[in-house]
């Protein structure tokens, strides 16, 4: 990592070397750049080199399975494809519920180094797509920021980008998910939406809308540039900002924007028929308006003009509002969806919605995220906005919502971190930049006249100027060299800690595939828990092809990805209820359970249990959600308080409550458990003797559990199961039994009415 | 509301004066448009959308053909030179082509 934070402060320092040439500077800029992309790169391959080449998690493995589809089946067949094998017995249309960037991009990097003849296999180009992508990132964060600053602060916020946990810990080696490409998406939507905003080019605003489209195809989170831009526009018009330069760049923008935005099939008609998207239509008609009144009063500047477009902008407003308010009345356009809902009210999914609230990343953020994520970077970023919004201009104003808009979200929902994270190197990258400036910049005054060439330096050197001067002319003369070189070395400092602490964070909190753990020994020897893959090949090997798993949703992408398995429910979360019905299934008695899993035709049940080793991600510590999920679906049936003690407490030994003891999830955990310590059956997780043991399964019988206990998979009695081959013995066997049964107990029953 | 009615003409007269013929030729061209969109809509209203996409398409279009066309007579408009810096009027026509070509690729595909 110190060749990261050796280039930027070098540049800073070299700046008055190199005064004279453009082409040093460029020079720089690309070494820069080009560091920034290899530290970025090679900082997220701790899960390759300490594991291997391998997809992590939960979300990516579906991603994987279906570019996988895609390159083998081709592109329409991957739009078309409807997959049985997941939510049985519903199914899932792949092609229309899933945004195809990511898949569309790994593909076309497959073709292309094919055409090419080198024959990489699609899992390695999903493995390093991530960290490939954070390098593109890095450049376009250095554009936004060299459009709203200097190309000094640029190369800042580029160097922070690569590196920062906050980024690398959704984009690691082997994390094959959406937000990977996306947020080089919205960086650059961003950089391109400035640009065009600057220029007024109808070209520019045709390449935003252009990156705006792939951002659509990659990451629901479009949703966020769609009103983020929007409320640029509304506070420009607002501040009195109106220029022609917006009027161009914002209506091409949008109404190309929203025109290629329908063609993702999974967005559909959503941008006409969504309140999400009316803030960005409701703009545009204002936009529109006050262009019309603004030509009306180029033609005649005299008269009340003036008074005519306040007015009429206002009008404009108010009716555009109340259309879209009267819409939504009438049902024409849907109302906020639950999930952008709960930003807004952040208990709302708590009570409404327990599924989004049941999600680890849907929490809110703590403080100590913050830190942990940015480090020195939270600290320095309100510098940066403060310097922004003391010489605001177009572009600032855009930076100033972003990052306020931003902080917001990212305080509701740790996962919206992840936004918050590029505004905060771009500010970041600003401070840093002015600092340096600030601490540099007198040395050189006596020797070199910085201003004249500055200008060839630097794009907007004039702006860079009109700001500088002022506080170097009254700072400077306090500041003595002694003070200055230590501030210096002081910021160097900052700068190194920050790089170790990101690789650091990198190492140990984000780069754990966590489909494979890892355990230390007391001697520091490493021990690879390999228990997941070790279920999911027994599945795929040991079971008939069309058997159907139930599990809690959390492993659904991961049955039908390493076992090739039917499942029932899977992160996809789409429909509540079937998860709600799994939900009361792990949550009822045996004999309840059974009558739901043989509604369902389920053949085997998985559980994740870490108890003996001490994972805690395990199902009985998720099985409170379980239960709330179920209540709310089926409040008839499923309590939340009966799984408690009377003191309201979680437990599971003897002192849990007697529903809790004999539930499905409980019983399918800890049967025949005897390992994990002192006492044997010592539940290491949750510190307790389980409080039911020693019991029998009636209706499941034990498949498999693996090494160290963390999966386990039990059958559905032979006997009990209803989806037997209808022509086999055994079959007809038992229906034959069952008749004969049932004229018994119609006897039995004759007999006994006649006697009473 | 007497006021109003008296500008009009007074409008009108500026119009028609002050307007270079270049950018008159671009009024009756956004004008067309702006009555195609007018025919779509209106009968959008008494037909149905039935096949939605289809109609958004042809009227999405329409909206960006106007919207380009304005977008174009701003950049080509001598009085706004100092707005777009560095944007010929042939840049402009030339980033013109560019949008419709990138639009009707687009409109093509979602018609249907």
């Amino acid at each position: 990592m110190t060749t990261l934070a050796e280039p930027d402060l070098g540049n800073g320092r070299n700046k008055p070397i190199f005064n004279n040439t453009t082409g040093f500077s460029t020079l720089i800029t690309v070494t820069v750049l080009l560091l920034a992309w290899l530290a970025g790169f090679a900082s997220r391959l701790f899960a390759v080199i300490r594991f291997e080449s391998i997809i992590h998690e939960f979300d990516p493995w579906f991603n994987y399975r279906s570019t996988a589809y895609m390159v083998q089946h081709g592109f329409y067949n991957f739009l078309n494809w409807f997959d049985e094998r997941a939510w049985y017995p519903l199914g899932r249309i792949v092609g229309g519920t899933v945004y195809p960037g990511l898949m569309i991009t790994s593909g076309s990097i497959h073709w292309l180094l094919h055409a090419l003849n080198i024959p990489i296999h699609i899992r390695d180009i999903c493995v390093f797509l991530a960290p490939v992508f954070s390098g593109l990132t890095a450049i376009s964060t250095y554009l936004l920021t060299a459009e709203l600053w200097s190309r000094g602060a640029g190369l800042f916020a580029a160097c922070f980008i690569a590196i920062v946990p906050g980024y690398s810990s959704r984009s690691v080696a082997g994390s094959y998910d959406n937000e990977g490409i996306a947020i080089f998406a919205l960086q650059l939507t961003y950089f391109l939406w400035l640009r065009s905003l600057k220029t007024g080019s109808v070209f520019w605003s045709i390449c935003t809308a252009i990156s705006y489209f792939y951002m659509v195809s990659a990451w629901g989170g479009y949703v966020f540039i769609i009103n983020l831009i929007p409320l640029h526009v509304f506070a420009l018009l607002i501040m009195g900002r109106f220029s022609q330069r917006l009027f161009v760049s914002y209506s091409v923008f949008y109404i190309v924007g929203l025109l290629l935005s329908m063609q993702i099939p999974f967005v559909g008609f959503q941008p006409i028929r969504t309140s999400e998207h009316m803030a960005a239509s409701g703009v545009f008609a204002l936009l529109m308006a006050v262009g019309a009144l603004q030509y009306l009063h180029s033609l005649n500047p005299k008269g009340q003009w003036k008074k005519l477009l306040i007015v009429g902008g206002l009008m404009a407003a108010g009716l555009v509002f109340l259309m879209v308010v009267f819409l939504t009345y009438i049902g024409v356009i849907a109302p906020w969806s639950g999930r952008f809902y709960s930003l807004w009210d952040t208990a709302y999914a708590k009570i409404h919605i327990p599924i989004i609230a049941s999600v680890s990343e849907h929490q809110p953020t703590t403080w100590s995220s913050f830190f942990f994520d940015l480090h020195v970077l939270v600290c320095t970023f309100p510098v940066g906005l403060w310097y922004c919004v003391k010489n605001i201009n177009d572009e600032r104003v855009f930076v100033t919502l972003y990052a306020l808009s931003a902080v917001y979200f990212a305080g509701v929902m740790v996962r919206l971190m992840l936004t918050l994270t590029p505004v905060v190197c771009v500010l970041s990258g600003i401070a840093f930049s002015i600092l340096l400036d600030l601490l540099l910049r007198d040395d050189d005054l006596p020797t070199a006249p910085v201003e004249p060439n500055d200008k060839n330096l630097y794009d907007k050197a004039g702006k860079v100027k009109k700001r500088a001067p002022e506080p170097t002319s009254q700072a400077d003369f306090g500041l003595g060299m002694n003070v200055r070189s230590g501030a210096l070395i002081a910021f160097m400092i900052l700068l190194m800690l920050f790089s170790v602490h990101c690789t650091w964070a990198t190492s140990n909190a984000y780069s754990s595939p966590s489909i494979v753990l890892a355990s230390y020994g007391n001697d520091g020897s490493r021990k690879i828990l390999d228990d997941f893959r070790e279920a999911y090949g027994w599945l795929s090997q040991n079971t008939a092809e069309d058997a159907r798993i139930m599990s809690w949703w959390d492993y659904g992408y991961q049955i039908a990805g390493m076992g090739n398995r039917t499942t029932l429910v899977d992160n996809n979360t789409w429909n509540n209820s079937h998860i709600a019905l799994v939900g009361k299934a792990m949550a009822s008695n045996e004999t309840a359970a059974y009558d739901i899993m043989t509604m369902l035709d389920v053949d085997y049940v998985l559980v994740i249990f870490g108890g003996a080793i001490g994972y805690s991600g395990d199902d009985i510590n998720k099985f409170i959600w379980m239960v709330r999920i179920a209540e709310g679906e089926h409040p008839k049936d499923i309590h939340e308080a009966d799984y408690f003690t009377e003191k309201g407490e979680y437990r599971v030994d003897s002192e849990a409550s007697k529903t809790m003891l004999n539930c499905l999830m409980y019983k399918l955990s800890y049967y025949r458990y005897d390992s994990g310590g002192s006492p044997p059956g010592y539940d290491r997780t949750r510190g307790a003797l389980p409080g039911n043991r020693g019991f029998k399964l009636t209706y499941l019988e034990e498949a498999y559990t693996t090494e160290h206990w963390l999966v386990r998979i039990y059958r559905l009695f032979e006997m009990f199961i209803t989806s037997v081959p209808t022509d086999s013995v055994v079959y007809d066997f038992l229906t034959v039994l069952a008749k004969r049964i049932e004229n018994f107990m119609m006897i039995a029953a004759g007999c006994g009415s006649r006697l009473s | 509301m007497t006021s109003i009615a008296s500008v009009i003409p007074k409008l009108y007269q500026e119009y028609t004066t002050k307007t270079a013929k270049k950018l008159k030729i671009i009024d009756a061209y956004l004008l067309y448009v702006f009555l195609t969109a007018v025919i779509q809509f209106v009968y959008c209203c008494l037909v149905g959308t039935f096949p939605f996409n289809s109609f958004l398409s042809g009227f999405i279009s329409t909206v960006s053909c106007f919207v380009l066309g304005v977008c174009l007579r701003l950049q080509v408009n001598p009085e706004n030179k100092s707005e777009f810096l560095g944007l010929s009027a042939e840049r402009g026509f030339a980033d013109f082509i560019f949008a419709h070509l990138v639009l009707h690729i687009v409109v093509i595909n979602f018609i249907g």
